[in-house]
């Protein structure tokens, strides 16, 4: 049984309980392959994260890390990006319930969350920048604009996606077509989480110590 | 309700098992941030924690917001994950390896 999962059963007296037993291989196929299209997405974040790491220390005379990090600002955007994460796994739970209107309400929520997130990068890209500490200045500032950057704009399709998908969800509802999509999006956020403690751990953190 | 169970990976899950990933991913972020900030310890211990909070917070992310396990599709999700994160640690741990002995033999900075 292919799509057996542990939770089987686990939760049965739950709103959630959704019938497991017929299969649908033309979505799964969809899921996995999305799956193995974030796996590659990793390996560019990868190669990212190796030529941050190596060009890191050349600053070429111009700020480090520890000068310019606000870690205040970071960790409000972190927590906007956590928290979406959990509201879109609760959009996810709201679709196995078939319920489309918590659904649109979730990912409205997440979309808010995503637009704080991506509103605390643009601040911290414009001033830089605006400091004269553009991706032009060092090795470091183009590794780190690089990067972080990256992650950014996977972060604002995202948010196209959102929208693409609350617009389906409204001529559409929820069906065989919409469903797929949905947990393809909600595995490509929940990513883009992975990507991000990435980001503020090696990045963020180890940068001002 | 034909398409109801289709999903392999990312379809189950429960509102109590979110809400724990939530919190949990919550102090995991605390902790790394509030050790770094406060400076209370030295250098290789804050390394330390960050590391192994980061490391705690993906698996959170993966086991409980992804539902990444062995059994869904057979276990093909868990192995070519598997498999990126071999071919990364060849690629970011063997870059780091060779330039840092380049930095030393060249001896610049």
């Amino acid at each position: 049984m292919a799509t057996d999962t542990l939770h089987h059963g686990a939760h049965a007296g739950d709103h959630e309980d959704h019938d497991h037993h017929e299969h649908h291989d033309v979505a799964g196929t969809k899921v996995f392959g999305f799956w193995v299209y974030l796996m590659s997405d990793l390996v560019i974040f990868g190669t990212l994260f190796a030529t941050y790491a190596v060009l890191m220390r050349g600053t070429a005379g111009g700020p480090t890390g520890a000068d310019i990090f606000e870690l205040p600002l970071i960790l409000f955007g972190t927590f906007a990006l956590l928290i979406s994460s959990f509201t879109f796994g609760m959009g996810v739970l709201a679709m196995n319930a078939n319920r489309v209107g918590q659904l649109k309400m979730w990912l409205v929520v997440t979309f808010v969350l995503g637009l704080m997130f991506l509103g605390m990068e643009v601040y911290e890209f414009h001033h830089l920048i605006h400091e004269g500490y553009g991706p032009d200045r060092s090795a470091f500032l183009s590794a780190f604009f690089t990067l972080v950057g990256t992650h950014g704009l996977h972060v604002t399709f995202g948010m196209i996606w959102i929208l693409v998908m609350l617009v389906q969800l409204q001529t559409k509802g929820i069906n065989a077509a919409t469903r797929p999509r949905i947990l393809c999006l909600s595995l490509f956020w929940h990513f883009l989480d992975i990507v991000w403690i990435c980001v503020f751990s090696f990045v963020y953190l180890m940068g001002v110590l | 309700m034909s398409s109801a169970s289709i999903e392999p990976a990312s379809a189950h899950g429960s509102t109590k098992s979110y809400v724990l990933g939530l919190v949990l991913s919550l102090v995991l972020t605390i902790i790394p941030f509030g050790a770094v900030m406060m400076g209370a310890f030295s250098t290789p211990v804050t390394v330390w924690i960050i590391v192994i909070t980061a490391v705690l917070q993906m698996l959170v992310q993966l086991v409980m917001f992804m539902h990444l396990n062995t059994k869904a599709d057979e276990g093909w999700n868990m192995m070519s994950f598997v498999f990126t994160v071999s071919i990364l640690a060849l690629v970011v741990g063997g870059s780091l390896w060779i330039m840092h002995h380049l930095h030393i033999n060249m001896m610049i900075g």
